[in-house]
């Protein structure tokens, strides 16, 4: 990027400055890069965010594979419900169509629609919240606490910390919905929602990260 | 070019009424106060730097006298200063203070200050979040800071290693104080650190390629990158530590079979990467500072550009050079052995490139360039010693002594600290519009310089003598009575030189204006007035060159020498005193810029974090109490335009606005767009027309 910048001609960046659209309508996108300054924000705190998801999911793979003599409690890996936890990835999964075609009905100016599938996607998050909490209480009822031992401490902060992220998500998407309900997300800033998006998405990868290095990976 | 533009989600769309006046009904939304209370709600990117640069200063001053009070203490053998606990708390604040709570702000204060300038922008990208960030790490400071009224300073040393850190070992709130206190500044180094990425890549002004950007800005793009994946890791570790202690988690608990080598993995996977992210911005500072005073472009712009950001990798691949005594294994200690010794070439190529540009230059040797070379020669001394860590076998000798404190003294305060103070005087006049006194710089200048080798040098040896580190006492008859002594001489200096230098800012005030362009410097901070207009430039500039400043007052005669234009314009309408010898004015109309409005709801959602904090370790109503301000603040914040509808009628937006506006009917399109307004900013030459929307 660099390089062809530096050879771009001064002219050229002038004519290029030219044909900055002149009327007020016009969305606020010229910046150097092109991309605007949020999305570009946004994309430098996924890129953040991965360190942090990779810290956790680190210390969690260090501590499951870990021979704890006289390790109290039952292992992590002995509890799962692997069916359980599959159908809401899945559901989780699902949110991200659901969140482009809220995305695609939005930019088509679809308003009810990109609405219906906001809800959607925040209610497909909801779900999948809800299964965690079921799976957390019915962890701590077979005897594993969050202090346990290493595992279940590992296990907790790093799902706890996805829960925490989907919940966030799930209150943007809702954001957006009341936005758009007051008629405050005409399509010309669909870009929001876009970016909203990012996040959602990213959320789920992380989360196709986890379910295999965690639960379908034996220790 | 949207200048200034900021949207965060909620915020009213283009066009339509802004309704919100009166956030919540609790608060008129502050206009153009004048006086102290501007400076609580200031967007503005040059405010929050001087806020950065004032804050850190007051920081170093309280790091500075822990640091006497350690040295009172290893003056003599056997010292009976201080209390072994009291001790501990010191060193470890004194680290703390100084890595966190000093050069990391300070050089953040910089950057503000700095980037929009050199880059030809209006603000940074994203206002509102700047001014959160410098609360953010304020109140994260006072936050650490209040542990020594409520029962002890953490004491567990900067990088507070496993399982010593854990409740067993250290049960009072002292760590806990340094988990949250950490946690709460890195907030403000991760939306800093976009902040400011976003800035660099996204609000240069047209021609400004990446490879016109002077060397200050790249050195801290770099580091803000380095924060960028540095922070979340100290975060995970953070984490970790504060649930063990606050929740029983079971991490760092050996008892439970945890390993504490994880913390140290984690703490370094972020440590050194830090310690460029102290270095890197110092090294620009210098490489600004050093062809100013040399007057010659940098020698190999390129590979300094180059050699930053293969650091910047690099650094990353090396961190396990702090754990060759751990026990981790021959392998990983021949392989981050070899990783240290190449991380040591692009910093050669650096200094290389420094002596490259100083040779055959028409040397000044104003204090900023005292300073500059100050660290040329000082951090090669650091730089070297740490090669020696870097051979492992030499370092199980060395690790845990005295050694390591003058290794890593002299990269941090023979390199950033002197780089620091060489941009201090550097850009004293452009901030302030008046100079330093040179002769005063100068005794502070050499009183420093001898205050910090009396101090770290004899360290080389008694660390090679096996004295340790972090140890409160040594006994006599080791042999290091008089180097330890000379030591404690040494740091007497260096507050001496700092009170120097507090003098010469306070007597600085009656200096006479410097002007525009004091050091006929060559890059665009330089082309507009002393200090700044709010909105920095009348006429957004278009480049051409790097260097840009010095090509538009200087043409090469045949022979490539340097000859002055006869006519060149400023930036912006400048004082008397820096016009002559061709400088001119250019006749532009600014009423039409508009920037972001001051905002409440920054310092809002800081003040929230240290309560929540609070609330953590004493009652969870405090913390619920910070969680509604934190909420609500993002709330408020979502809901203001980033420009205030009304204040168009009155002023520019910003605090301190600069006369009448024309009255525009200013709409919520303008919290998008805050530009040059167009015909007028258009006259000059080449600027990008309609480049800001017009009301
Ligand atoms: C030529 C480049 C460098 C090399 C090869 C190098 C190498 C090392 C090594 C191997 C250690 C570990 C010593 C030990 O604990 O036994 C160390 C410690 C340290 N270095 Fe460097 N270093 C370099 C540059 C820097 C820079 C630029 C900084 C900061 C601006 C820095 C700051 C530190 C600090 C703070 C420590 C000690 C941390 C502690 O134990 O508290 N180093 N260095
Ligand atoms: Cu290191």
């Amino acid at each position: 990027m660099s390089v062809s910048e530096q050879t771009a001609p001064p002219e050229v960046v002038a004519d290029r400055a030219d044909h900055v659209p002149h009327d007020a309508a016009a969305p606020a996108h010229h910046t150097s890069t092109g991309l605007s300054n949020e999305k570009l924000g946004m994309w430098l705190f996924l890129g953040s965010e991965c360190l942090l998801f990779g810290g956790l999911i680190s210390a969690f793979l260090l501590y499951r594979s870990k021979d704890v003599e006289g390790m109290v409690g039952p292992a992590v890996g002995d509890l799962y419900d692997i069916p359980f936890t599959s159908v809401s990835s899945f559901v989780l999964l699902m949110s991200s169509l659901t969140m482009v075609l809220s995305l695609s009905a939005i930019q088509r100016a679809d308003h009810r629609r990109a609405r219906t599938w906001l809800l959607t996607t925040a209610m497909l998050g909801a779900t999948f919240i809800a299964g965690q909490v079921y799976e957390f209480t019915s962890f701590v009822r077979e005897g594993l606490g969050y202090t346990t031992n290493l595992q279940s401490s590992a296990f907790y902060t790093l799902t706890g910390f996805h829960g925490v992220h989907v919940t966030i998500g799930i209150l943007m998407l809702v954001s957006l919905f009341v936005m758009s309900l007051r008629g405050r997300l005409p399509a010309e800033r669909s870009e929001t929602v876009e970016i909203v998006g990012l996040y959602w998405h990213f959320v789920d990868i992380i989360w196709i990260i986890i379910f295999t290095l965690v639960y379908l990976i034996p220790a | 070019m949207a200048l200034t533009e900021e949207r965060p989600p909620l915020e009213l769309t283009s066009g339509e009424e802004a309704v919100v006046r009166k956030p919540l009904g609790v608060f008129t939304r502050p206009s153009d106060s004048p006086g102290w209370r501007s400076w609580l709600t200031t967007v503005d990117h040059k405010k929050i730097g001087i806020m950065y640069g004032a804050t850190a200063m007051a920081f170093f001053a309280l790091g500075g006298l822990e640091a006497l009070l350690i040295r009172a203490q290893l003056a003599q053998p056997n010292g009976q200063v201080l209390d072994p606990q009291v001790y501990n708390q010191l060193f470890t604040m004194h680290g703390t203070t100084m890595v966190f709570l000093v050069i990391m702000p300070m050089l953040a204060g910089f950057a503000n200050y700095l980037i929009p300038l050199m880059i030809g922008a209006r603000d940074v990208a994203y206002p509102r979040l700047n001014a959160f960030s410098y609360w953010v790490f304020l109140f994260g400071g006072l936050f650490l800071y209040s542990s020594f009224f409520l029962g002890g300073a953490p004491d567990s040393g900067w990088f507070n290693y496993a399982p010593q850190s854990g409740v067993a070992y250290s049960p009072g709130h002292g760590i806990d104080f340094w988990v949250l206190g950490l946690q709460i500044t890195g907030i403000a180094s991760l939306v800093g650190a976009v902040n400011l990425i976003v800035t660099c890549l996204n609000m240069r002004a047209p021609g400004m390629t990446l490879l016109r950007m002077p060397v200050f800005v790249w050195m801290a793009l770099v580091a803000q990158f380095l924060l960028l994946f540095a922070i979340p890791v100290i975060t995970v570790a953070l984490f970790l530590l504060m649930f063990d202690r606050l929740y029983g988690a079971n991490f760092f608990v050996v008892e439970a079979g945890a390993d504490p080598l994880l913390w140290q993995h984690l703490f370094w996977i972020f440590g050194h990467p830090e310690v460029y992210i102290l270095i890197l911005p110092a090294f620009g500072i210098v490489s600004d500072v050093i062809p100013t005073f040399s007057r010659k472009p940098l020698f190999g712009y390129p590979f300094m550009v180059f050699s930053g950001i293969a650091i910047g990798f690099m650094g990353w691949g090396v961190w396990a050079h702090h754990m060759f005594a751990s026990g981790v294994g021959p392998v990983s200690v021949a392989a981050f052995s070899l990783s240290t010794m190449f991380i040591a070439v692009p910093t050669g190529v650096k200094i290389f490139n420094w002596i490259g540009t100083l040779w055959r230059g028409k040397l000044s040797f104003t204090v900023a360039m005292l300073f500059a070379v100050g660290l040329v020669s000082q951090f090669t001394i650091g730089g070297l010693s740490g090669v020696m860590h870097s051979v492992a076998p030499h370092d199980t000798q060395q690790t845990d002594t005295y050694f390591v404190v003058a290794h890593f003294h002299y990269v941090l305060f023979g390199g950033s600290m002197f780089g620091i103070f060489s941009g201090i005087y550097y850009w004293w006049p452009k901030i302030f519009g008046h100079k330093l006194s040179e002769r005063i710089g100068k005794v502070h200048f050499w009183l420093m310089f001898a205050g910090f080798n009396l101090t770290f040098g004899p360290m080389h040896i008694v660390g090679l003598q096996g004295m340790p580190r972090r140890t409160a006492t040594y006994p006599e008859g080791m042999g290091w009575d008089l180097m330890n002594l000379l030591e404690t001489i040494g740091s007497f200096l260096i507050a001496l030189s700092f009170l120097v230098w507090v003098y010469n800012v306070v007597r600085s005030r009656k200096n006479p204006h410097a002007g525009a362009d004091p050091w006929d410097g060559r890059t665009l901070e330089w082309a507009t007035s002393s200090p700044p207009p709010v909105h920095n430039f009348d006429v957004e500039p278009t480049v051409g060159h790097l260097d840009e400043w010095w090509h538009r007052k200087y043409d090469e005669d045949e022979s490539g020498r340097p000859v002055r234009r006869e006519h060149y314009e400023f930036l912006s309408a400048v004082d008397e005193v820096s016009l002559g010898r061709g400088g001119r004015e250019p006749q532009v109309d600014t009423s039409s810029i508009h920037l972001p409005s001051p905002s409440y709801w920054p310092i809002v959602i800081a003040l929230g974090l240290p309560l929540i904090s609070y609330g953590l370790l004493y009652t969870y109503w405090l913390s619920a109490l910070g969680g509604i301000m934190v909420v609500g603040g993002v709330v408020g914040l979502g809901l203001e335009p980033s420009v205030d509808p009304e204040a168009g009628h009155d002023d520019h937006g910003h605090d301190d606005g600069h006369g009448p506006g024309p009255g525009t009917d200013a709409t919520g399109e303008e919290a998008e767009l805050v530009g040059v307004g167009a015909g007028d900013g258009a006259t000059a030459s080449g600027d990008r027309a309609g480049s800001g929307e017009r009301a």
